[in-house]
């Protein structure tokens, strides 16, 4: 299955009050092509937790936000890149209740739960890369 | 620094939350609503999250801070106003509020608040074993 992009931009994040704007921005992204305010509510959500982590453990980084399609649905898709330290275990990072950082360990797992498609990368030393799609009817 | 104001109304405390918090406005209200609570020995603090469109697990994690610590002050909180689609998505991401008392408006939120004010001056000389 290929998507398509109809509309990009991107956007760097060095400091807590760039996430507002961020989480405006991508809010924008699904409200012009008719999201739900369910949907749009747990896209910005999402975004939410992985510009946290992008800040927290990243030391900050570049956001790329897209209008997607798959030629029978448009989306949002958001991508986190960052060159902080990456993550040692992936799995362990993606169970339930698990945290390095003094949050709940919601993130990941939890973010997950809200879109429909999820992918991380990571490379010890080299950064982390988030990818997330959120389906207008998703 | 920009701040959300807090609203005395007699024993308790007024919180409209008018925009979307980023982290330090967040932990800046946890700290001056504790810090009202204590000054004024408020006995209620009623939070309106109407117009807040997103709760994420920061933001989930200074609500139920606040009401865990306005307790140990005696103090109750009740959070009001939560939009539907903000219930569902705290719900999904994994975060159930425990301990946090919550009201579908400000007016049933007053209303439990002075509901809760009337039991704990009823129950103190007396062990409630058959009020349950």
């Amino acid at each position: 299955m290929t998507t398509i992009t109809n509309n990009k931009e991107e956007a760097l994040i060095v400091k807590e009050q760039d996430v507002v704007p961020l989480r405006n921005r991508v809010k924008e992204y699904g409200v012009k092509i008719g999201m739900s305010i369910l949907n749009q509510t747990k896209l910005i959500t999402a975004t939410s937790e992985l510009v946290r982590n992008l800040l927290k453990y990243g030391g900050g980084g570049k956001v790329i936000i897209e209008s997607v399609s798959n030629g029978r649905e448009n989306g949002v898709r958001v991508t986190f890149i960052d060159n902080g330290p990456g993550i040692a275990d992936i799995e362990l990072a993606m169970k339930d209740g698990y945290s390095t950082g003094k949050s709940l360990g919601l993130g990941l797992p939890g973010t997950k739960r809200l879109v429909n498609e999820f992918d991380i990368k990571s490379e010890l030393g080299n950064g982390t890369t988030v990818t997330i799609t959120k389906w207008k009817n998703g | 620094m920009e701040r959300i104001p807090i609203l005395k109304m007699g024993d308790f405390l007024l919180v409209t939350i008018q925009v979307d918090l980023y982290d330090q406005l967040a932990e800046n209200l946890e700290s001056d609503l504790i810090n009202t609570i204590s000054k004024h020995s408020s006995k209620g603090v009623l939070i309106d999250i109407s117009a807040v469109s997103i709760i994420d697990s920061f933001m989930g994690r200074i609500l139920g801070n606040i009401a865990v610590m306005s307790r140990i002050l005696d103090a109750q909180t009740v959070v009001v106003g939560m939009q539907p689609a903000v219930a569902i998505t705290l719900v999904e991401l994994g975060l159930s509020l425990n301990g946090v008392i919550s009201a579908l408006n400000v007016e049933k939120g007053m209303d439990l608040l002075r509901s809760k004010m009337r039991t704990s001056d009823n129950e103190e000389p007396e062990y409630d074993d058959d009020n349950e």
